[in-house]
């Protein structure tokens, strides 16, 4: 390595393979009381990509019923009063996609790249041992896993059907019960996400290694504190919003609740001055995400160090100031309708920003298409489909079209799935080597891209037509028209699921047959990459010192005149 | 480079971490120094309480929104609070402050004797708090003044003999929500502030602060604050509403 960021690197290639924090301790006390920031990460993965395939399936269940305009799949044909068995499977069909959501929105995506992939990786990315307040972070796992029970209780206990978004006052008279506990389940689990976020920001601010100034963080950091800033600042009005919502429920106080002088509206305001900032608490880190992925894997320097990072910050700030774009139809004043459609077109610039910025990055590169880079292509295209959606849902007059359809249900899989899970994907073949010590098949990596890539294009696309031609969401049934577009995003769907579960498949695999790497497979120069595969119990074997950014390669040409970067 | 050496400097960097001058036993396995782990403690302190505060924050939108509202319904519906108590729990949780002021002064210079007499007087100025909570709440119960169309009293009537309640539209029980949702996320801080204040009044006792660590009596400190401000807005709101 010609220029290397660490004075501690040939030094650590010196040393034997020791033993990794996987070997470190053994039995299954060593891992449930354990507060390295590895495992908690690796254990908060498990739970998540388990979530995410429960969630996952329910979905392919829902796809299934919408093969056919009638329904017919979740219909009992035991039951002779046809009408109401049918009955009973509009009311199946509502629950499963209130859990989908539910499961997907606050167990799985919320807290999969923070919590795990930022947990593994945030302390090795600053070079320190561990975050700042390891207990907490075992406690915040802990706390999400009772949250999550929570939640599970609520959905089997039977009737919660409100959809993730809890509107009022439907979700005030359905009585005590699913809609409580499952307000406390996300309750809870915001817990988790705040103390995590409070982790992160003073893991951030205090525990950098000697050398590694704010500008010397590789990006993937910087989105990861853009993200807890927001987990900081938002999710405790959730909190709040979600207690409110219980005493609505619980002692009927009345303030949500138009028959007592209450206003439904009030609701929605409280619930997306969290949940808005929440889809940016989801795709901020995928930003990181894919900067580290393109600018490796093409071993370019990456283009605008400095406008990627602040923009993750002024995606933030932004972020508190749009929610209003989900009530453009929910009664709000006309004016505050005008500014919230501004300010939601703002965003775009932030987020157009990185975006060419990727792409100049990518620009006279050495890129190697291994299956992170084809992952990180992959993002480019389907986020900017979801983003560039996002502004006919962003302007006021095409919003009333399209408010409540398909159009909505696809440009937000586009980018919590075309973005959040496509940039998790990536990551999580990145980084495979280093969490594993392993490489996965490449070849297989590839086939799933494709599966994936195909399957999820065919799924959603399909989605924004109908949505543009009428099709409502959250119905089991359909006018026969649509038809050809639902069997198209269903068959999608199955393609998708097959991907992901092939993609499972060969990951579970490769932790056992998978060759043995080194501690830098792919030559890239931030501090993870510098310590063995799996990392050691105390990340590094001395403080490394940092004294270059994380985007200078070694294969960077500094002498010609183009400098190699910028 | 052996491994037999690679075991003898790993061992030496342990004995010096775990050991060393710049490394007491207070300060946790990760951190460099005592300073970086006391920066760190208060800076999460901090951002912790950012997130109380807007936690508190929606509460008091609804409270301006139920207010903005109904002003007069409001207006009537506080005259059944108590001021006097009212002021007298803003008494001791003032009085309280000083006092955890006190003790964390007296923390960091190392009398640890001032630090815990402090500490005792700040947990009796919160028991009184709480004691006068529970006469307040038992007068609201008795007389019906509850939360929410299930709860409220039917028949409930002024100083004047006059009936307060007309209708649910925007009646007092939106008010009497928002009191005890308000009092009472509030009253329970007091109650986790009292649990914090006993632990680090323990730990004083057992001697494991001196004036070169009292991180957690600061933090403590710094969390019983906000419930002290946190009262100090509640009170001219709900009490003495003109």
């Amino acid at each position: 390595m010609a220029t290397t960021t660490v004075e501690g690197v040939e030094h650590g290639h010196g040393h034997a393979h020791e033993v990794d924090f996987y070997k470190e301790s053994h039995g299954l006390k060593s891992w449930l009381f354990t507060l390295d920031h590895k495992r908690i990460g690796i254990m908060y993965l498990v739970g998540t990509l388990t979530a995410f395939m429960i969630a996952g399936i329910l979905a392919l269940i829902f796809r299934a019923e919408l093969l056919t305009p009638q329904i017919d799949l979740l219909v009992n044909a035991a039951n002779p009063n046809f009408q109401e068995a049918a009955s009973l499977g509009r009311d199946l069909y509502n629950k499963l996609f209130t859990l989908h959501g539910a499961l997907m929105v606050f167990v799985f995506i919320i807290p999969v790249v923070p919590a795990a992939l930022g947990n593994f990786f945030l302390p090795l990315m600053l070079g320190a041992k561990d975050v700042a307040f390891p207990r907490l972070n075992l406690l915040s796992f802990y706390i999400w896993v009772l949250g999550t029970a929570i939640l599970a209780v609520a959905v089997l206990a039977g009737q919660l059907d409100t959809g993730w978004t809890f509107y009022t006052p439907y979700s005030t008279t359905k009585g005590v019960g699913p809609v409580v506990l499952a307000n406390l389940g996300a309750f809870v689990l915001g817990f988790s996400s705040i103390l995590t976020g409070v982790n992160f920001i003073v893991t951030v601010h205090k525990m950098r290694a000697p050398g590694m100034t704010w500008n010397r963080m590789p990006l993937f950091i910087w989105a990861l504190y853009a993200t807890a800033v927001i987990q900081v600042l938002a999710t405790p009005v959730l909190a709040i919003t979600l207690l409110l919502l219980v005493a609505e429920n619980v002692f009927n106080i009345g303030i949500f609740n138009p028959a007592m002088g209450g206003d439904p509206v009030l609701f929605q305001h409280f619930f997306w001055f969290y949940s808005h900032p929440a889809v940016y608490i989801m795709i901020l880190p995928a930003f990181g995400i894919i900067s580290e992925v393109i600018s490796v894997h093409a071993k370019k320097h990456i283009f605008g160090y400095k406008a990627i990072a602040l923009s993750s910050v002024a995606i933030a700030i932004i972020s508190f100031l749009v929610w209003g774009h989900h009530m453009f139809v929910s009664g709000q004043s006309e004016f505050a309708g005008a500014l919230f459609s501004f300010l939601t077109f703002a965003v775009a610039v932030p987020t157009a920003i990185k975006v060419f910025s990727w792409i100049a990055t990518l620009y006279g590169g050495s890129i190697t298409l291994n299956t992170p880079m084809l992952y990180g292509l992959m993002f480019l295209f389907t986020f900017t489909i979801g983003g560039l959606t996002g502004l006919f849902l962003g302007a006021l007059s095409t919003d009333v079209q399209l408010h409540d359809s398909y159009f909505v249900v696809a440009h937000f899989h586009y980018v919590m799935m075309g973005g959040n899970v496509i940039a998790l994907l990536a990551a999580l073949h990145h980084w495979y080597p280093k969490m594993f010590g392993r490489m996965y098949n490449e070849t297989h990596g590839k086939i799933g891209a494709a599966l994936v890539m195909i399957g999820f294009n065919l799924t959603f696309f399909s989605q924004f037509m109908m949505g543009s031609r009428g099709m409502a969401r959250r119905y089991a049934e359909y006018q026969p028209e649509f038809q050809p577009y639902h069997i198209a995003s269903t068959i999608g769907a199955f393609i998708l699921g097959l991907g992901l579960f092939f993609t499972l498949f060969y990951l579970v695999r490769g932790l056992f047959k998978g060759k043995k790497v080194g501690a830098n497979p792919w030559g890239a120069v931030s501090l993870e990459w510098a310590t063995q595969s799996p990392p050691i119990m105390h990340n590094f074997h001395d403080t490394p010192h940092v004294d270059s950014d994380p985007y200078n390669f070694p294969e960077i040409d500094h002498s010609r005149a183009t400098g190699g970067h910028h | 480079m052996s491994t037999a050496m690679d075991v003898e400097h790993g061992h030496a960097a342990h004995g010096h971490d775990a050991h060393g001058s710049d490394h007491p036993a207070f300060v946790a396995h990760h951190f460099d120094n005592a300073g970086q782990q006391e920066g760190a403690a208060k800076l999460g302190m901090w951002v912790f309480l950012a997130t109380e505060l807007l936690m508190f924050s929606g509460l008091f939108l609804a409270y301006f929104y139920m207010r903005s509202q109904y002003p007069e319904m409001v207006l009537e519906a506080h005259h059944e609070l108590n001021k006097w108590l009212g002021g007298l729990n803003t008494v001791f949780l003032i009085t309280s402050s000083l006092t955890m002021a006190l003790a964390v002064r007296a923390a960091q210079v190392g009398n640890r004797k001032q630090s815990s007499m402090m500490l005792v007087a700040t947990i009796l100025f919160a028991c009184g708090f709480m004691v006068i909570k529970y006469i307040e709440y038992s007068a609201k119960i008795e007389h019906g003044l509850l939360p929410g169309a299930n709860f409220f009293a039917q028949h409930v009537t002024t100083a004047g003999g006059e009936m307060i309640q007309k209708a649910w539209y925007g009646g007092p029980q939106l008010f009497f929500g928002v009191y005890f949702l308000m009092t009472g996320l509030h009253g329970v801080h007091v109650l986790v502030g009292i649990g914090l204040l006993v632990w680090i009044l323990i730990r004083t006792n057992k001697g494991q602060f001196s004036e070169h660590y009292y991180t957690p009596v600061e933090n403590v400190g710094l969390y019983w604050h906000l419930v002290d401000l946190v009262w100090i807005f509640l009170f001219p709101l709900l009490y003495l509403v003109k």
